[in-house]
């Protein structure tokens, strides 16, 4: 179990012969420094580094590389040592970065013998330092932890061991610096053999590839908030007395209260109860994210797992920020919701000045990594529908500038004397053709932009958000948690026909949806490549029906189809024969109203239990999962009490999980007259050819919307609803 | 670090690290002065209006205001109408988002004014200011104070112009008449 830490957190140290994983975007020098219980460094030879990289307990590699391994063996330790510090310092000379800013945050784990990882820390929040006190490892009480520091110093090396209490600091990170430029040339050692948790890789990267961490059991279980020791195991006094005395220089603070945790720890109850997660938040991007683990992680015995005495100990890293702008710790555990969300761990380095930085996926606010990618598509959503809003008015602009200009021209007297006319006509046109070249250079240029951020972002997205031809579902496997939201389709806009923007739409729907496979929506009768635009429409209801059953945990979305004739039978082929509808297809009018009616007191039930407050009054066993019921044909076989009945289920059953998706033609429907105009007003209309009909909620361009298209030849529909199916057998369902 | 604008002074908007700024925030705020009344001092109500006029070269071709409060393409919006000002100090009442990144290429300038849609003359107002904050990170970068409220009704702040590749911003604090910003339209154009 791998506890997360955030800066300042401690954990206790299960093991005594540790392997401290260090990863970072750029070789760095790694070092352990020894301190006594006055938390003083008492000579250089506490410290290992790669000039002297091994002494008791402690060894470390010889040169600066991206990713290292530290040895720490803390039985090995004198006893006098009562605090390992993890060092890690930007190699000095050119070439290399000069500041921890412009890298990837740095990543750090703790592991055991076993290879599995006690805890991590990835270090962000450092900008111009370049040497940082990533963790440090310390005894208390005949127990050692770990806590995560990231105290980062902009004087480097030798500024840090300085603030460590050791004499001769500078002489020291004069040391490690030459032993560093005489070790091997080749920065990067070869890679260690992988480590024993493979649902971590060691450091996450926006490019990693999904499979990898994708394959392993998807027994997304309740990852709880890292471990807090009930507070008998650390009494409060522990908590002051075991942090350095006032001889250091960091000593002064432990007389100094610690505000932060004053307002936000104390009072605050238990974190919030643990929520299991969907299996494939893990490692697809560069993203702290907790791997789901086979053993659910057991809450603190005595249920108070209060940020009390260990929060307190999180003092002394705060005040000593004086060092550097670190700025304040964060206290704020993760998940405790009490404010707005986190920003997204730095993971890019910041982009040179004058050049747009390099887009990461799930590079937006969030609690989890579902929620920044949602909230970054929904950003590249809103960044294209502005960037081609400002585009179009700049043109429009242009093009009445240059009416205006011509008119005048014309009805100038004066223009119809020699050439005048024409040459003030040719400056109006060149006028025009400059403002549109340099709108269209700002477009363009902004498009490169999302077009780059999207082509990382789609590779990383969860099933639920990603097309059916991304490889994510390949590996699916049914998930634990609803997600925040589901794909619709794509959007684009016709300045920019290659870069589909994901339509997410959030779940649980609030509206049913309307698959129209009539003629007035933009096409007539039959597409392009002949094929019936009805049957389109059904294989297209099919295929967001599946992805609605795939995204939602096994048992917790039943699907109902009414297909009066029998007509789409061919289409429905993958719900029907791997068994994940709820029932048979409903055929004739006697099927249509069985199910409606079903379908009606279900809502009414339901209802009735919500209003009253006593949903604990729905009868034992009663299944209270979400419906959809597909209607292919509508009015087919529907007479007027059952198309009253629909109108009932649309306009009541959203509120209570029951949803519609129409599969009609609004044509088909005349003879109702306006009637039903409310209905289809009710639902989201989506087409099963491409058509220009949703606005944003912006500027209201009219996007394009495509439906989610199955790849040709591929049999993703059916290995997902067959895994679907399994999924739901092995619930019992 | 706040710049105090005096009169006709340009600041440019490049930040300080070379990368030019994405999105400005013209916060304006104020307080109604205490008169004497009857029952001791008292405030009257007053509506100051915030208002950005978009033009491509000297031709006005949007605005946003309290009745219109996006740009027609998203770049510019009002946070919207606050009648009475400030019961506090210090904070903005009324806001005006510049998304400088978005705003179209044809759009060169962007004048803010203030206006006392009550009628009240800004001798009526006090601790009123504008000030341009970097809405990245909520840095204050100039601020410029209407001093000496004197006997007019409306101000034409400020401007923020394509300077380079950037943008600049100009305070201008010249007095004017009116109402809404339609009234200040002759007060603006000497200044564009």
């Amino acid at each position: 179990m791998t506890a997360e830490l955030v800066r300042g957190q401690n954990h206790p140290l299960s093991e005594e012969r540790l392997e401290v994983r260090i990863s970072a975007g750029t070789p760095v020098v790694a070092a352990l420094a020894a301190a006594d219980e006055n938390g003083r460094v008492s000579g250089a030879d506490r410290v290992a580094h790669p000039g002297a990289p091994a002494l008791p307990g402690l060894e470390v590699p010889r040169r600066a590389a991206a990713e290292h391994r530290l040895a720490v063996d803390l039985a090995a330790l004198p006893e006098t040592v009562h605090r390992v510090d993890v060092l890690l310092a930007l190699p000095a000379g050119p070439g290399g970065p000069a500041r921890f800013g412009a890298v990837a945050a740095p990543f750090v784990a703790v592991a055991g013998p076993s290879g599995a990882a006690l805890a991590d820390y990835t270090i962000t929040g450092l900008d111009a330092e370049s040497a940082v006190i990533a963790l440090e490892l310390y005894r208390r009480q005949d127990a050692w932890k770990v806590r995560a520091v990231g105290q980062g110093y902009a004087g480097g090396l030798a500024e840090l061991l300085t603030d460590q209490g050791l004499p001769e600091a500078h002489r020291l990170a004069r040391t490690v610096e030459e032993a560093v430029a005489q070790g091997p040339a080749r920065s990067v050692p070869a890679p260690p053999p992988p480590p024993a948790d493979p649902d971590r890789p060691p450091r996450p990267t926006a490019t990693a590839p999904q499979s990898a961490t994708r394959t392993t059991a998807p027994t997304g279980s309740p990852t709880a908030p890292p471990d807090r020791p009930a507070p008998a195991a650390t009494p409060p006094e522990a908590g002051p007395s075991v942090t350095p005395p006032s001889d250091t220089p960091l000593g002064s603070v432990p007389a100094q209260p610690s505000p932060p945790h004053d307002s936000q720890g104390a009072g605050v109850p238990a974190h919030p109860a643990p929520a299991p997660r969907p299996p494939h938040q893990d490692g697809a991007a560069p993203q702290p994210s907790h791997p789901a683990h086979g053993t659910p992680q057991t809450p603190v015995p005595g249920g108070s797992p209060g940020p009390g005495p260990d929060i307190a100990e999180a003092a002394r890293p705060a005040a000593t920020a004086s060092a550097a702008p670190g700025g304040p710790i964060d206290y704020q555990h993760p998940r405790r919701r009490t404010t707005a969300p986190p920003a997204p761990p730095q993971a890019a380095p910041p982009a040179e000045p004058g050049r747009p930085a390099r887009p990461v996926a799930g590079d937006a606010t969030g609690w989890t990594m579902d929620e920044r990618l949602y909230n970054q598509v929904w950003g590249m959503f809103e960044d294209l529908a502005r960037t081609v809003a400002a585009y179009r008015s700049a043109v429009d602009f242009a093009d009445s500038r240059r009416e205006k200009e011509l008119d005048e021209a014309l009805s100038d007297p004066r223009s119809r004397i020699g050439g005048q006319g024409d040459a003030a006509r040719e400056t109006a046109r060149a006028r025009h053709t400059e403002l549109v070249d340099r709108a269209r250079e700002a477009l363009d240029r902004d498009l490169a932009q999302l077009t780059a951020e999207s082509e990382v972002v789609e590779p990383a997205l969860p099933p639920a958000y990603a097309g059916w031809d991304n490889p994510v579902w390949q590996g699916y496997r049914a998930p634990m948690e609803i997600p925040m939201a589901a794909r619709l389709g794509d959007l684009h806009l016709s300045e920019a026909p290659d870069l589909r923007i994901p339509m997410l739409i959030r779940l649980p729907l609030e509206r049913g949806l309307w698959i129209d496979g009539g003629g007035s929506g933009g096409f007539d009768g039959t597409s392009a490549d002949g094929t019936d635009p009805r049957r389109l429409a059904m294989e297209t209801a099919v295929s967001l029906a599946a992805r609605l059953l795939a995204v939602y945990p096994a048992g917790e979305f039943g699907v109902h189809v009414i297909d009066p004739a029998g007509s789409a039978a061919r289409a429905l082929a993958p719900l029907v024969d791997t068994g994940v509808l709820a029932g048979a297809p409903a055929s004739g009018a006697a099927g249509v109203a069985d199910v409606l009616s079903r379908l009606t007191t279900r809502v009414d039930l339901v209802q009735m239990a919500v209003r009253g407050g006593a949903s604990d009054a729905l009868p034992p066993g009663y299944d209270t999962s979400e419906q959809l019921l597909i209607v292919n044909d509508f009015p087919h076989g529907f007479d007027d009490r059952a198309v009253t009945r629909l109108r009932y289920l649309a306009d009541e059953g959203p509120s209570v999980g029951v949803h519609l998706m129409m599969v009609a033609a609004r044509e088909d429907t005349a003879g109702y007259g306006p009637l039903l105009d409310p209905l289809w007003r009710s639902l989201l209309r989506l087409t099963p050819v491409p058509d220009d009909h949703l606005a944003d909620p912006w500027v209201g361009h009219a996007w394009t919307y495509e439906p989610p298209r199955v790849p040709g030849g591929s049999q993703v529909l059916w290995q997902v609803l067959a895994e679907v199916a399994a999924a739901r057998r092995a619930l019992g369902r | 670090m706040t710049v105090n604008l005096t009169k006709g002074q340009a600041i440019s908007l490049q930040k300080n690290d070379g990368g030019s700024l994405s999105a400005v925030r013209m916060g304006l705020g104020w307080q109604a002065a205490p008169r004497r009344g009857l029952f001791g001092s008292r405030t009257r109500e007053i509506d100051l209006d915030a208002s950005a006029v978009l033009f491509a070269g000297k031709e006005p071709v949007d605005v946003v205001f309290f009745r219109h409060l996006v740009s027609d393409d998203g770049s510019v919006r009002h946070t919207g109408d606050n009648l009475v000002g400030g019961v506090g100090q210090g904070g903005d009442d009324e806001a005006i988002l510049v998304d400088l990144q978005r705003v179209p290429v044809h759009i060169d300038q962007i004048v803010f004014t203030v206006n006392s849609f009550t009628g009240q003359t800004f001798q009526e107002v006090q601790n009123a200011f504008c000030r341009l904050v970097d809405e990245t990170n909520g840095q204050e970068l100039a601020r410029y104070t209407l001093a000496g409220g004197g006997d007019y009704t409306a101000q034409v702040m400020a401007k923020v112009h394509r300077a380079g590749t950037g943008w600049s911003m100009t305070a201008l604090g010249a007095p004017a008449n009116g109402r809404t910003f339609q009234d200040l339209m002759p007060a603006i154009w000497p200044h564009l």
